[in-house]
């Protein structure tokens, strides 16, 4: 109870509620786009570089190796499962389906360092790689949603997934910043961290409540907007989703024997859904999917049940599955 | 002063897609586009804005092209298969420029 009233008064959702309550108020308070996209870049770029440090400093570990390809075959079949969930549960076509598969398989970034501040607050170390897992779990769901769609459609001719298509998910701009700056951090390591900490670390909490209130207010403007495509069963599917990935990553961390953070993060990121790279690339990949649709759920409703309830939850539960 | 007729291509389209565009343009002998961002507007989910949209997926562009009448209509036949599938606009008109060895 203590972690989740700890976690309700934090900087991080208390500035995430100003913006959801600021459009539901209909306020003309909002953050410029080419601000919002910097954010967006800068919080790829400090995951990504401290997992490269993380990675540069403790090597090639089994911890890491282990994670990586436990998180890309979770990032595959989170996909399979969500899909057939919302073909149980709703009337939504094949394609929408595939395409909200996609989001529920892919990771949250911003989910991703709202959970690590909350460990950083409570003193809960993590293993540093988790942002090199966070990387390499946010494109294998477009392929698997992907291959689902084709499979759903009957389309048996060309290839499975069309090279231009490849290069344009694999060079998407998010994707090549996190991937970059995680290469860099590799490259520059304790010595790169040093001359970059006061922009990665001292002003990261900030940057994070900034990036929360732009978070709340298209949340809460497109709740505004999707709201008709709120039925019952799609919201259920919204809420019980993250269990399931997460109920999945704490399997596979009690089986990898990663600590008590590793383990909340690890379940954090599987419960997480997309809304920076995979919105995307499903607009070049499944076009003819509604958008609306998959971002109202991964936006509206999995990342404030995440950052709210489910969070606080994650790190409980990994408190008691996590190898002593 | 003497004006001469030009096709106006607009193309209002999705920001991911905007690379298949000016790449299929691009293929043509014409003398150039512009891009534009698109602020906000109004479609058949309701109202959007550019304001605070952190993915390039909630994002519309819309590119300006200006060339002779004759090249007009196999610059739509390539970009058509482009954006059946997307959320977007193709509108052409007619206009009339004042330099002529322009476009």
């Amino acid at each position: 109870m203590d972690l989740a009233i700890q976690n309700l008064l934090s900087p991080m959702v208390l500035f995430f509620a100003l913006g959801l309550a600021a459009a539901s108020a209909r306020s003309d308070l909002n953050v410029p786009d080419s601000v919002a996209k910097l954010l967006a870049l800068y919080l790829l770029m400090v995951i990504g570089f401290k997992g490269g440090v993380q990675v540069a400093l403790n090597g090639l570990t089994f911890g890491l190796i282990a994670t990586i390809l436990a998180g890309i075959a979770l990032s595959f079949i989170i996909p399979v499962i969500a899909y057939g969930l919302l073909t149980k549960m709703s009337k939504l076509s094949s394609v929408d389906a595939a395409s909200i598969a996609a989001h529920y398989g892919s990771i949250s970034a911003v989910t991703f360092a709202a959970v690590t501040g909350s460990l950083s607050l409570l003193g809960l170390p993590y293993e540093g790689y988790m942002a090199a897992v966070a990387a390499a779990m946010e494109t294998p769901a477009i392929f698997s949603a992907l291959i689902i769609a084709r499979r759903a459609d009957g389309m048996q001719q060309g290839p499975l997934i069309p090279p231009h298509l490849l290069r344009e998910v694999a060079l998407n701009g998010s994707i090549v910043m996190l991937l970059g700056a995680f290469a860099i951090g590799i490259a520059t390591g304790e010595r790169g961290y040093t001359a970059l900490k006061p922009f990665l670390t001292d002003l990261f909490p900030g940057f994070l409540c900034l990036f929360l209130l732009d978070m709340g207010l298209v949340a809460g403007r497109g709740l505004g907007q999707g709201r008709k495509y709120l039925s019952p069963a799609v919201v259920g599917f919204a809420v019980l989703m993250p269990f399931i990935g997460a109920a999945l990553a704490a399997l596979l961390a009690r089986m990898i024997g990663l600590s008590v953070g590793g383990t909340a993060v690890f379940m954090t990121l599987a419960a997480s859904a997309s809304y920076i790279a995979v919105p995307a690339a499903m607009r070049l990949a499944l076009p003819q999917a509604n958008p609306a649709i998959a971002l109202t759920l991964s936006l509206g409703v999995t990342f404030p049940f995440n950052l709210i309830i489910g969070i606080p939850l994650y790190i409980a539960l990994a408190k008691t599955i996590a190898a002593p | 002063m003497e004006t001469f007729p030009k096709t106006r291509i607009e193309i209002t389209i999705e920001a991911p897609i905007l690379s298949r565009v000016t790449q299929t343009l691009d293929s043509f002998p014409i003398s150039g586009y512009s891009v534009l961002p698109v602020i906000s507007g109004r479609g058949h989910d309701g109202s959007w804005s550019i304001a605070g949209q952190i993915s390039d997926a909630g994002r519309m562009l819309m590119i300006i092209c200006i060339v002779d009448p004759s090249k007009a209509e196999a610059i739509l036949q390539a970009i058509f298969p482009i954006v059946q599938g997307q959320i977007g606009i193709v509108t052409t008109s007619d206009v009339r420029v004042i330099r002529q060895d322009a476009f």
